[in-house]
C-alpha cells in the first residue's frame, strides 16, 4: 500500500497539473475570442463577394462554350490536391483525430478509383501524421492555423493549387477543414475548391436593401474578364474562410479539452484526498490500537 | 446636391469605411470614375491606388486600396480589396522602406530567375502609391 507521504505527493503533483491547465483553458479562451472576432470582420466580405460572383455567374453559365476553366469539370479525374487543415499543436482533444480520420476516409475512397492524391498540409499535426505514413506530401505550411495570419496565406496556397489545375497536373483540388458550429461541436467538412462547383447563395434577407438594386450590372471589363479575376479570389477566399474556421474551432476545442482536464484534476484531487484520510485515520487508529494493548497487558 | 450615398470599403480583416459620402472616386481598371447618388448599378475591377470621397462634411478623404472591385448601385458603393488603408494609417517611412526592396528587387530580376517579376511589380505599385497618399498629406 502506498505511504502516506507517495499520497500526499501525488496530490501535489495533481494540483500543479491542474493550474497548467486551468491556465491554458483561459488562455484558449482569450485566442478564442480574437479568432471569433477576425471571422466575424471577415464576413461582410465573404458575404458581398459571394453575392457578386453570384450575380455575375449567373450571366456567365448561359454560354457554356466559353466558360471559364476553372468552373468546367474534367471528364477524367486522375490526379487530386487536397489542402488539409489541421493545427500546430496538440492538446485539444480529438480536434486533430476527426481532422485526419476524415481526410483518411478521402484518400481512401480515392485510391478505390484510382486517384493521385497530393496533399497540401496546413497545420503541424497532420503533416507529421501523414509523413510519418509515407503520403505523397506536396506542400506543407506551418505556424498558420491558429496564430495570426492575413489573406495573403490563402493567397499563396489558393494560387499553387489554381496553377497546378490550370497546367493540367491536377484535375480536381478539394480542402478539408474544421467548420465551426458551436462552442461544444467542431464539424471536419469536405469541400471542393477546384472545379468551382457553383457559387454558394448567402441569404439575402439577412440584409434587405431593396432600394432600386438591380443585379444587372454594367461591367467593365466585361462580364468574363472579371470573372476571369474574380473566381481564383473565390478559391481564397474559401481557402481563408477555411483557416478562419479551423482556427477557430482549434482554440474552441482546446478550450473544452482543457475545462474537463482541470474537472478532471478536481476529482482526482477529491478521490486521492479521501485515500489519504484514510491512510491517516488507519495509521492512528492501529498506534492507538498499540497504546491501548500496552496499558492493557501492565495493568494485568 | 440631391443626398449622399454610402461608401463601404471592406477587407478580409476588417471594415476600413462605412459612412455616407457626398462623392466618390475610384481608380477603376479603366480609369478613375467618380460615383453620385443615384448611379446605376455598375461593377469593376481596380487598380492599386487611391480612393477619394467627400465626406458629409465636404471634407476629402484619401483612402488607399490594393486592387479588388467595386460594386456600386444607387445608394451604395462596395469596394471589396485585399487590403486597404486610410491616409492616416499609412506609415510613410515602410511605404519608401518597400519601394526601395521593389525597386531594388526588379533591378535584380533583369539577371536573377528566381524573383516572380510580377509579385515585385504589385509591390512597387503598392509602394508609390501608399508613399503619393502618404505625402498628400504633408503638402
Amino acid at each position: 500500500m502506498a505511504t502516506l507521504k507517495d499520497i500526499k505527493t501525488k496530490i501535489t503533483a495533481v494540483q500543479k497539473t491542474q493550474k497548467i491547465v486551468k491556465a491554458m483553458n483561459m488562455v484558449a479562451t482569450s485566442k478564442l475570442r480574437g479568432a471569433q472576432e477576425k471571422m466575424e470582420a471577415f464576413r461582410p466580405y465573404a458575404n458581398k463577394f459571394a453575392e457578386v460572383l453570384g450575380s455575375l455567374s449567373e450571366r456567365v453559365e448561359a454560354d457554356e462554350e466559353h466558360a471559364p476553366p476553372l468552373l468546367v469539370p474534367r471528364a477524367e479525374v486522375k490526379n487530386v490536391d487536397l489542402l488539409i487543415m489541421t493545427s500546430d499543436r496538440g492538446l485539444c482533444g480529438s480536434f486533430n483525430t476527426n481532422l485526419i480520420i476524415k481526410a483518411e476516409r478521402f484518400l481512401k475512397e480515392k485510391a478505390g478509383q484510382d486517384i493521385e492524391v497530393r496533399l497540401i498540409c496546413m497545420g503541424r499535426k497532420g503533416r507529421d501524421y501523414f509523413r510519418r505514413r509515407k503520403y505523397n506530401i506536396r506542400s506543407e505550411h506551418i505556424g498558420i492555423v491558429g496564430a495570426r495570419f492575413g489573406f495573403s496565406v490563402a493567397v499563396n496556397a489558393g494560387t499553387e493549387l489554381i496553377d497546378s489545375f490550370l497546367n493540367g497536373e491536377t484535375d480536381e483540388a478539394h480542402v478539408i477543414f474544421s467548420e465551426f458550429v458551436s462552442m461544444a461541436r467542431q464539424m471536419p467538412t469536405l469541400k471542393q475548391l477546384i472545379p468551382i462547383a457553383g457559387v454558394e447563395k448567402v441569404e439575402q434577407a439577412q440584409e434587405a436593401e431593396p432600394v432600386g438594386y438591380i443585379p444587372e450590372h454594367i461591367c467593365e471589363p466585361s462580364v468574363e474578364e472579371l470573372m476571369a479575376v474574380m473566381l481564383p479570389k473565390h478559391v481564397y477566399v474559401q481557402i481563408f474562410g477555411g483557416l478562419l474556421e479551423t482556427s477557430t474551432s482549434e482554440h474552441a476545442a482546446r478550450m473544452q479539452a482543457m475545462e474537463n482536464a482541470t474537472s478532471n484534476c478536481a476529482d482526482m484531487i477529491v478521490s486521492l484526498t479521501m485515500v489519504y484520510n484514510k491512510a491517516r485515520q488507519a495509521a492512528i487508529t492501529a498506534e492507538l490500537m498499540d497504546i491501548v494493548g500496552g496499558a492493557e497487558a501492565l495493568k494485568g | 446636391m440631391a443626398g449622399n450615398i454610402m461608401l463601404e470599403v471592406v477587407t478580409p480583416d476588417k471594415s476600413v469605411v462605412s459612412e455616407e459620402a457626398q462623392i466618390v472616386v475610384a481608380p477603376g481598371e479603366y480609369g478613375e470614375f467618380g460615383v453620385l447618388i443615384g448611379h446605376t448599378s455598375f461593377l469593376t475591377t481596380l487598380k492599386i491606388g487611391m480612393l477619394r470621397y467627400k465626406d458629409t462634411g465636404g471634407s476629402e478623404r484619401v483612402v488607399f486600396v490594393n486592387g479588388g472591385f467595386a460594386e456600386a448601385l444607387p445608394n451604395k458603393v462596395t469596394v471589396l480589396a485585399e487590403s486597404a488603408d486610410r491616409r492616416r494609417d499609412i506609415d510613410i517611412e515602410r511605404a519608401r522602406a518597400a519601394l526601395k526592396r521593389a525597386e531594388q528587387r526588379l533591378a535584380e530580376a533583369r539577371t536573377r530567375e528566381d524573383i516572380d517579376f510580377r509579385r515585385a511589380e504589385g509591390a512597387l505599385q503598392r509602394a508609390i502609391a501608399r508613399i503619393k497618399i502618404g505625402e498628400r498629406r504633408a503638402a
